[in-house]
């Protein structure tokens, strides 16, 4: 009795065990190390099965840690070989080390790149553009939000150049009723990077003069990039009184309690703004300097897929990389969080009016990214530091825009050599 | 005592053994990380690893440009805030306890417990309070200042160059004033009364009584104070950290040496961080510690001591 029941007992665990390989023999389980713990519902409720389905015998678990832990804890893992097999990619130097030292794959020939422009791509490139290592996800798009009840109230129109900007915002002081832009230096970010940055690529002309700075043909003591920080210098009139102590969740605030008019915003605002502000909201682009000039955009390359170089399953998380390049995980990823926009060249049909609108700018206007991104952020002093901390003087009054400028420059010109001629 | 020493002394294992767990926990937890941070302050990544060499950040740090303006901004910083809480913290502090040791104050208790309150608070908490109290658009403090007709003095203190670091030394102040107060309290409890009625008998009463007797009396108390508040200062980040910043805006107007340490150390944003750079920074501010201390313990100390009976 007792024999018989240990074989059926052995034999039982042989078929489990049998079984259990015969499974894995067919199933591969990918695993992906993101930061984007705030997505986690998406992937398993939306993105996940969409392509279990269409692939099947493939699975993937998406295991994303804090954000500000993600960084160290993926260096750790992919130095002791325990990192999933794809990899999040965080934009520029931190993923290009990790390309480098040989921990990311090179996807350059990976079917479904052909979907995304160089710009687009330029954020997981090596510096010469020869091998592409991640798969770019979404961006985000700078721009104006307004308060569409507060602008027909006071029977104002969308702002196409800077002087109908300026008129709008004086319209809005003189009548009082509300804050006419809800920005704050406080927390310096916000004026470099919903300041500086998005106004600036009307200025430098995007891309040109991005790629001039880079390759030192332009200084920062250039008029194109001196000009946005006298723009911005004329902004402190209309911010909000006592803007200089007005932190990043005070502006938000000002803004979806109705209290404030225009909102210099980055797309990732729209999901929180939906939320809160129980009044209409429309977009416009950074206005040009005269009509009829061509507009740009930043449209800042911000989140991206790669591949883990020590993956065993190298096979199935390509198939997995080719479809996050396709218009199908466009569709779902862009509607799932509106304001994330794909980067995918095929447009994407999306249903939030705010999101529809920020992204109709890609038709008619270029695209440029952050201009202290890639490369200018390597040395001390840090350029994008240095960039907030100027932005915020010039709008507070402490700093003129050329010093700001000189002092830019100087600090670019201490350590980058292809400025140094 | 003569009996005992009379013997042939036994080895006194027992001071070892009850010695050894804070010996080992403080070497390993503060003693070994101290002098690795200064090694480390002496290499500089390369090729193969940390090279050797020598005084060289300590060079960058001082005689580059940028590194010494930033390290010399941030110095100042410092010493300012200690200046605010050797001018305001500790007088304050002397005052209350004055106040408190009074035998004819009520609620005493309660006084000293509400002063002592804000020490224990945590400086997330103490940043986050003071910052929507300031804040020009939630904040109560223009109101306040409007009810009693003075709105024209206020600022977005914290958002102003001028004031900033001010404004966090005095929220510093408002912080820690319990720990000079509960000192002195002690110190004045601590007087015999042999010499208060002493005093009495020769007519020195009230004010008089503080300056010519108890002050000298508490001396030793103040310099304690004054050390612990240089070391607290010279140490400082959090407060700065969780109202400004790593930035420690408006224009570095607040960077003090703990936050210039920690982007430096740590990175921040683009900016990656510098590990031997940040030991150099932290060396210079265990050495600039150490000078005071030792400036306070052989120059002040040695003659606040013919006061003690």
């Amino acid at each position: 009795m007792k024999f018989a029941s240990l074989t059926t007992l052995l034999m039982g665990s042989t078929v489990l065990v049998g079984s259990v390989a015969v499974a894995s023999a067919q199933d591969v389980t990918l695993t992906i190390e993101s930061w984007r713990n705030d997505d986690l519902a998406i992937w398993q409720e939306q993105l996940i099965p969409a392509f279990e389905e269409a692939n099947p015998g493939i699975n993937v678990v998406f295991s994303p840690s804090a954000p500000t832990e993600y960084n160290a804890a993926l260096n750790a893992k992919l130095d002791a070989g325990s990192a999933g097999d794809l990899i999040t990619c965080r934009p520029f130097d931190a993923s290009l080390e990790l390309f480098n030292k040989g921990q990311l794959a090179d996807l350059s020939d990976l079917p479904g790149m052909e979907n995304f422009s160089d710009v687009a791509k330029s954020a997981w490139q090596t510096d010469d553009g020869s091998a592409t290592f991640c798969v770019p996800m979404a961006s985000v798009i700078h721009g104006f939000i307004y308060n569409k009840d507060a602008f027909e109230e006071l029977g104002l129109e969308v702002p196409q150049t800077e002087e109908e900007f300026f008129a709008v915002l004086d319209k809005i002081k003189e009548d009082g009723t509300y804050i006419p832009m809800a920005m704050g230096t406080k927390d310096l970010w916000e004026a470099a990077t919903m300041g500086y940055q998005n106004i600036g690529p009307n200025y430098w002309k995007g891309e040109e003069g991005r790629l001039a700075l880079i390759q030192g043909e332009q200084k920062l003591t250039d008029p194109q990039w001196v000009e946005p920080y006298e723009t911005l210098a004329r902004w402190s009139d209309y911010l909000g009184d006592g803007f200089e102590a007005q932190s990043y969740p005070d502006s938000q605030n000002l803004f979806t309690l109705g209290r404030a008019a225009i909102y210099p915003a980055g797309s990732w605002e729209i999901s929180v703004f939906n939320e809160q502000a129980d009044f209409e909201m429309g977009a416009f682009p950074p206005p040009v300097k005269a009509e009829g000039d061509t507009c740009y955009i930043s449209d800042h390359t911000d989140i991206a897929i790669g591949l883990n170089a020590a993956s065993p399953n190298a096979e199935a998380a390509k198939t997995f990389l080719s479809w996050v390049a396709s218009p199908e995980f466009a569709k779902i990823y862009a509607n799932a969080l509106p304001g994330f926009f794909s980067l995918s060249s095929t447009p994407v049909e999306m249903e939030d009016p705010l999101a529809k609108e920020f992204v109709s700018w890609r038709g008619q206007c270029e695209s440029t990214i952050r201009s202290t991104y890639q490369i200018l952020s390597r040395g001390t002093p840090n350029l994008e530091n240095e960039t907030w901390v100027a932005s915020a003087n010039v709008i507070n009054g402490t700093e003129t825009p050329e010093e700001a400028a000189q002092r830019l420059q100087e600090g670019l010109e201490s350590w980058y050599e292809p400025q140094q001629k | 005592m003569e009996f005992a020493s009379s013997r042939k002394k036994p080895i006194r294992w027992h001071i070892a053994v009850f010695l050894a767990p804070a010996v080992f926990v403080y070497t390993t937890v503060m003693i070994l990380p101290l002098f690795g941070t200064l090694q480390f302050s002496l290499f500089r990544p390369s090729l193969v690893g940390q090279a050797f060499v020598g005084l060289d950040n300590f060079r960058t740090l001082l005689g580059d440009p940028r590194w010494s303006a930033s390290f010399w901004n941030a110095l100042w910083n410092n010493t300012w805030f200690f200046i605010i809480h050797m001018l305001v913290q500790n007088p304050i502090g002397v005052l209350l306890a004055a106040l408190l040791s009074s035998p004819r104050l009520r609620l005493r208790g309660f006084y000293r417990t509400a002063i002592f309150v804000p020490t224990i608070l945590s400086f997330v908490i103490v940043g986050f309070v003071w910052k929507l109290l300031l804040s020009p658009i939630w904040g109560v403090a223009p109101g306040l200042l409007d009810l009693v007709g003075l709105k024209g003095l206020f600022a977005p203190w914290l958002g102003k160059e001028e004031y900033a670091l001010t404004t966090l030394g005095l929220i510093s102040v408002w912080q820690f004033v319990g720990i000079p107060m509960m000192l002195i309290y002690a110190a004045l409890l601590a007087i015999p009364d042999e010499i208060l009625e002493a005093a009495e008998c020769d007519g020195i009463t009230g004010m008089g009584q503080f300056w010519k007797i108890k002050l000298p009396l508490i001396l030793p108390s103040i310099g304690i104070i004054s050390v612990l508040t240089f070391v607290g200062n010279f140490n400082a980040f959090d407060l700065i950290y969780t109202t400004q910043g790593a930035l420690a805006g408006p224009n570095f107007s607040t960077d003090i040496l703990g936050t210039f340490l920690y982007r430096t150390f740590f990175g921040f944003q683009l900016q990656t961080g510098d590990p031997n750079m940040g030991a150099t920074i932290a060396s210079m501010m265990f050495f600039i510690i150490l000078i005071g201390v030792c400036l306070y313990l052989f120059v002040i100390q040695t003659r606040l001591r013919r006061y003690q009976f």
